[in-house]
């Protein structure tokens, strides 16, 4: 069997390190799967014994930026799914090309989401308690539709804090994911720019695609969870 | 003076392959990196139990003298802390497992060798973060960190000290994923599963957990940590938060970590009670998938602990029964090593000790248990010196006892040299003698009703709390003498062969050390597990008069007069 030269000192071939390099990032997004488990898991529980409160903060999201930012991202699975296409079939031009679009489209989202963050700063949603800045929560005004039957219900404001809380929290740790996921694509243009990626050896692209996907399939989950459910009950 | 046939030719190695502080530093060979963590965890293990000192003196007296409440609480939390995370749960897996599993498995290495080094510089800074807690006056919340103490009113360190136990975690994921990585795809040709050795199953259900469970105590720490940061959250009940629902995700870790740190020492178990009895492990399967078995309930029974904490109690007898499940498999592992005994060429050498004293401690520790998983039972021993005993009777006679059979058997194989039997045995049986007396009482003390993590108790219960200190001082001495014949034997200890113990496995099939790449050649494996034939296998192994040493381990030292 030809060496290879992505091929590591301590695997016999290319295709026992490539069977090695998928089952370990599977088992890894096993163990994200358990990280973010633990956050969906706190998110129902409260979701469910303060239904009101969670519905009403809920609403309060901008359902707008999260759709955008829902088709950038599918988008974004799309050209990573070019990307390992293009490193099988072995075109490093367009390998690039995919990525650095990838790259693209995964910024977009950052920027709209802090466009976001920066909404909920501004009215005083993001649940911290500085001597400068603190939560406050009022009902909106005329702007939202049926606000009037929202803001008639007794709410809790320590609920509705913490509903920001976990929103943070799972948006916030998604996001460093999303971050990291940017670090690796950098890292694996610069590895195609340099003609490492070849036909033979391209497991690098279809591993970090495997870790693309999975972050996304993780807002897929977090979109319908904080912004859209009960999204029709004050509407 | 060593014979002819003792002389070890000058060869390249593991060890002296390469030198220098950056050669260990920044090594990828699984071998070294077994050893930076032998030197980091052997550091923990004196380090909690300084802590275990401090405690044991205190409570020698029914006032408190040493020390006042707060810093007691400080004492048996950082004793917890180090103890737990940096010592047990990395000790066998970290160590051992990383040393023997890819030997074991006939590979030239981990999976991920720089991975693999990463988790060590990861385990090294989250230690670090502990550390400065320590040093910064510690942290008094118990090791089980419980909202809304932790979150709210603690004075301790606990942001730091949550961040080391968050970053130590990923080291253990890391390390875990290598090993299930390894054991599927770097098995040498020939080696099919159920001819794989126990140790390598044991291991393998070790690092299920460590890939399922972690994950969840890190981000249980991360809420915990962001709730004490801001004030605010969700394990706070005076924002409507829920503290329980901190217990659930804490020992949905943390009961199947137990595992963690049992389920390794129940491989090197399974090894020594095999090679040392010469015979094939009785239910070779069973005792294979009773570690998997026991790996899957595991994740089952965590509300056994929060039988008090407002938990239904209907979901209260679920987890009673799902608890007495997971006795099954362990009954299953301690009846087949015990029938292995039967009719086996036993040699009663220091692997074996430990051996012996595991299964006795095991027993004890695991049928206590079974008094704990009870529902009533558990409401009258529950937080009491009961449960520290059966926990420690679990981790100390278990995990411990395993750790230091393993580093004993493997000892030759790590370091090329023999330890002194006579040293090993003479500190076995203190540890044993220590041991019990340590933690037998604490049963008897719990019975009666002395609560855990109280630096005072009436004065009825000294009795049983002097001979506890007793017996800690005599196991601490006892925890010494390895430490100090084991560094010595590095140097001066005689030359081991590649088979000291014409034992079976793959590991003893290259030199001892090992060269870098572990093999000169790729074994391939045509023989089952533990396929014991004497005369042949002798014969094969070319290691005629191994059987005679292994029957009197004396000579083995014998040529240094």
């Amino acid at each position: 069997m030809a060496t290879h030269a992505g091929l590591a000192h301590h695997f016999d071939d290319i295709e026992q390190q490539r069977e090695a390099g998928t089952l370990g990032m599977w088992a890894f997004l096993v163990t994200e799967v358990m990280f973010f488990g633990g956050l969906f898991l706190a998110y129902i529980l409260y979701r469910s014994k303060y239904p009101t409160e969670f519905a009403v903060a809920s609403n309060s999201l901008n359902v707008t930026m999260g759709f955008i930012n829902t088709l950038v991202l599918i988008c974004s699975s799309l050209t990573m799914a070019l990307a390992v296409y293009f490193s099988q079939i072995g075109n490093r031009r367009l390998i690039t090309v995919f990525l650095l679009l990838t790259m693209v489209l995964g910024t977009t989202f950052l920027v709209v989401k802090g466009f976001e963050y920066h909404e909920k700063y501004v009215e005083h949603h993001v649940p911290v308690r500085f001597p400068t800045y603190e939560f406050k929560w009022e009902p909106h005004g005329s702007d939202h539709a049926g606000a009037h039957e929202a803001s008639s219900l007794a709410v809790d404001t320590g609920r509705v804090e913490m509903f920001f809380w976990l929103y943070f929290a799972m948006t916030g740790v998604h996001a460093l994911h999303m971050i990291i996921g940017l670090g690796i694509l950098t890292t694996l243009v610069i590895m195609t720019r340099r003609g490492r990626f070849t036909p033979e050896y391209h497991s690098p692209v279809e591993l970090s695609g495997l870790y693309w996907h999975f972050v996304d399939i993780v807002w897929i989950f977090l979109f319908p969870l904080l912004y859209l459910i009960g999204a029709h009950l004050h509407r | 003076m060593e014979t002819a046939a003792e002389v070890v030719p000058p060869r390249t190695h593991y060890v002296n392959a390469k030198y220098g502080v950056k050669s260990w530093l920044l090594t990828t060979d699984h071998k070294r990196i077994a050893l930076l963590y032998l030197a980091s965890v052997t550091f923990f293990f004196f380090v909690g139990g300084f802590f275990a000192v401090l405690i044991r003196l205190e409570l020698l007296t029914p006032q408190g003298d040493l020390v006042q409440a707060e810093t007691y609480n400080r004492l048996f939390t950082m004793h917890g802390v180090v103890m737990i995370f940096f010592f047990l749960i990395p000790a066998i897996p970290a160590v051992l497992g990383n040393f023997l599993v890819p030997l074991m498995v006939g590979a030239k290495d981990l999976a991920f060798p720089r991975i693999n080094l990463l988790s060590w510089y990861i385990y090294t800074l989250g230690a670090t973060f502990t550390v400065i807690a320590i040093l910064l006056g510690g942290v008094d919340t118990g090791w089980t960190f419980y909202t809304p103490y932790s979150s709210t009113y603690s004075n301790g360190n606990v942001i730091l000290t949550g961040l080391g136990v968050f970053i130590v975690g990923f080291s253990s994921i890391l390390t875990g994923l290598n090993f299930i990585v390894t054991i599927h795809t770097m098995r040498a040709p020939g080696l099919t599963w159920f001819r794989l050795p126990l140790f390598i199953w044991s291991h393998y259900a070790t690092s299920l957990i460590m890939i399922l469970g972690t994950p969840v105590i890190a981000v249980t720490i991360l809420l915990l940590a962001l709730e004490r940061l801001a004030h605010i959250g969700i394990f706070d009940p005076a924002l409507g938060g829920d503290p329980v629902l901190f217990q659930h995700l804490f020992w949905f870790y943390s009961h199947p970590a137990v595992y963690i740190m049992v389920l390794p020492a129940m491989g090197v178990i399974s090894e020594l009670v095999a090679n040392m009895t010469r015979k094939n492990i009785f239910g070779y399967k069973f005792v294979a998938f009773a570690s998997i078995a026991i790996a899957v309930f595991g994740f089952l029974v965590w509300g056994h602990h929060m039988f008090v904490s407002t938990q239904s109690v209907y979901a209260g007898m679920v987890f009673s029964i799902l608890s007495y499940a997971v006795a099954i498999p362990s009954a299953v592992k301690v009846f087949n090593w015990t029938a292995t005994l039967y009719k086996g060429s036993i040699s009663y050498n220091t692997p074996m000790l430990y051996a012996f004293g595991f299964i006795g401690f095991f027993i004890i520790g695991g049928m206590t248990g079974l008094f704990l998983a009870a529902l009533g039972v558990d409401i009258h021993v529950h937080d009491t010196y009961f449960v520290v005993a059966h926990f420690h009777y679990i981790m100390v006679g278990g995990t411990i006892m395993g750790y230091l059979g393993g580093l004993h058997y493997w000892w030759p194989k790590i370091s090329g040299r023999m330890y002194p039997e006579g040293w090993a045995r003479f500190a076995a049986l203190v540890i044993f003698v220590g041991f019990n007396l340590t933690f037998f009482p604490q049963f008897l003390l719990g019975y009666m009703g002395m609560p855990r993590r109280y630096y005072a108790y009436p004065e009825e219960f000294q009795v049983l709390n002097v001979m506890s200190s007793a017996g800690a001082s005599i196991l601490g001495i006892g925890y010494l003498i390895p430490m100090i014949y084991l560094i010595w034997s590095m140097r001066y200890g005689p030359h081991a062969s590649a088979n000291p113990w014409g034992a079976f496995g793959l590991e003893w099939r290259t030199s001892s050390p090992p060269p870098t790449q572990n093999f000169e050649k790729t074994p391939v494996v045509t023989w089952e597990a533990y396929e014991f034939h004497p005369r042949e296998e002798r014969e094969a192994l070319g290691v005629m008069d191994v059987l005679d040493r292994t029957l009197r381990p004396d000579l083995n030292v014998g040529d240094r007069g």
